[in-house]
């Protein structure tokens, strides 16, 4: 009878809890059922959410697992590049930096940065090239190009897990400045700017897709759209061509400015490169 | 959203914004002459000076590549999946809004709402680096806004 009593009383109390849990399960907006998946843990910080938050489960398998993450094919052969000896010095990446694993580690989540030498912020991309023509002899890549592309992400994944902590003051914070009001700065024919979307909006729906907060820290992602990675660079492309404004070039001073600011409203977010995305 | 407030409160915001606005020189210089149409709380007139026909506005409401109000609006259009959530539920509008109120939205909905996210339909100026072939051009036509105005005016509270 003990054990009846106890079976019953556990029964109801069992009730009671999903009749008091579902009205709240039914209430939650979409933003916190994201963030109450156990999944998107290591993804958020404070209220800063990654674009992964934003994903399908299937989409953010393919992140997680490096075998089926498509953007492997491109940093495999950047990672052979690494050690291939190109250009009349006669060198390679390798030459000078040996393991990419150990010498690129936290490099990249500090990018874009102030460079002394040209007096102007440059983004991780500019800096490769820059190894390549000065050090190696080697003849620059094209921002968009599968060699460019691979290499900024194997560079880049040697960052994965570290919080993004770009330095915005000092030499850098007019490029900082200029970034911060590019985002703010309507543009095009729909009269939008980055922050109508990402900032106002972000977590509404836009017909099936979920506005997200626009973080970056998973660049160069490999995007199902494109069948491949790509740039944050061609990203704002694509975002400014949609509010039907004239884009930039990729590896402008706007662009990169943009980055910039970019990044720094990504701080504390884990880096994630090379992130999936819809 | 602005226009879930009382109709009262967002008249007095909407004369309050046209005082201020006209008060600025830069503020409010679309292509239409506000000082004609006698603008107090909407665009009174028909733009065209012909009235629209609610069977092309929603049909232009819906185009993607005109109106695309389900991007940011839900609407009573079953046929179509995943309305927006970004503005107001335009099921209703009609009793919420008269046709003036409803026209100046869609023409230039910042003269109500600086801060609003939504495009100004039907003006060409004040715009920063539009793309060559949008240059000197509306989303929609005069007769759109009309038309998807008439669209709008169906939409009545069943209750």
């Amino acid at each position: 009878m003990k054990y009846r009593t106890l079976y019953i009383c556990t029964a109801l109390l069992g009730f009671g809890l999903v009749v008091s849990c579902t009205p709240i399960v039914e209430e939650m907006t979409e933003v916190e059922k994201r963030a109450a998946d156990p999944r998107n843990k290591t993804h958020m910080v404070g209220d800063k959410a990654s674009g992964y938050v934003y994903m399908t489960s299937q989409t953010r398998d393919m992140q997680d697992d490096d075998i089926a993450n498509p953007a492997f094919t491109w940093i495999d052969l950047a990672e052979e590049k690494w050690s291939k000896v190109e250009g009349k010095a006669g060198k390679s990446c390798a030459s000078c930096h040996q393991d990419v694993n150990k010498a690129m580690k936290g490099v990249a989540n500090k990018y874009p940065q102030y460079d002394p030498e040209s007096k102007k912020l440059i983004a991780l991309q500019v800096k490769i090239n820059r190894e390549r023509t000065k050090r190696m002899g080697a003849k620059p890549w094209k921002w968009e190009s599968d060699q460019m592309l691979g290499m900024a992400a194997l560079v880049k994944l040697q960052s994965r897990g570290m919080p993004v902590n770009v330095k915005i003051d000092g030499p850098a914070k007019p490029f900082f400045e200029k970034g911060k009001e590019f985002y703010n700065q309507r543009r095009g024919l729909l009269d939008m700017a980055c922050a109508n979307c990402h900032v106002d909006n972000a977590g509404n729906m836009a017909r099936s897709n979920v506005l997200s907060q626009g973080m970056i820290n998973g660049f160069p992602v490999y995007r199902l759209k494109w069948q491949k990675p790509g740039s944050v660079h061609r990203r704002f492309i694509g975002c400014n061509k949609q509010v039907r404004a004239t884009p930039y070039k990729r590896g402008s001073e706007e662009y990169t400015n943009l980055e910039l600011f970019l990044m720094w409203r990504a701080s504390g977010l884990n880096w994630e490169t090379p992130a999936v995305r819809n | 959203m602005s226009l879930r407030i009382p109709s009262h409160i967002l008249s007095a915001l909407i004369a309050t914004g046209f005082v201020l606005s006209m008060s600025s020189t830069a503020a409010w210089s679309a292509d239409i002459d506000l000082a004609k149409m006698k603008v107090e709380d909407g665009l009174p007139k028909s733009l065209t000076g012909k009235p629209g026909d609610a069977k092309k506005g929603r049909s232009a409401a819906i185009n993607r590549k005109k109106g695309n109000c389900l991007a940011c609006h839900a609407m009573p259009v079953p046929e179509q999946a995943d309305h927006g959530d970004i503005g107001p539920d335009l099921d209703g509008v009609a009793s919420r809004l008269t046709a003036a109120e409803i026209r100046l939205r869609i023409v230039d909905p910042k003269a109500v709402n600086e801060d609003t996210i939504m495009p100004s339909f039907y003006r060409t100026a004040r715009f920063h680096r539009v793309q060559k072939k949008w240059q000197g051009k509306t989303i929609i036509s005069a007769q759109e806004v009309e038309d998807i105005t008439a669209y709008l005016l169906t939409l009545k509270d069943k209750n």
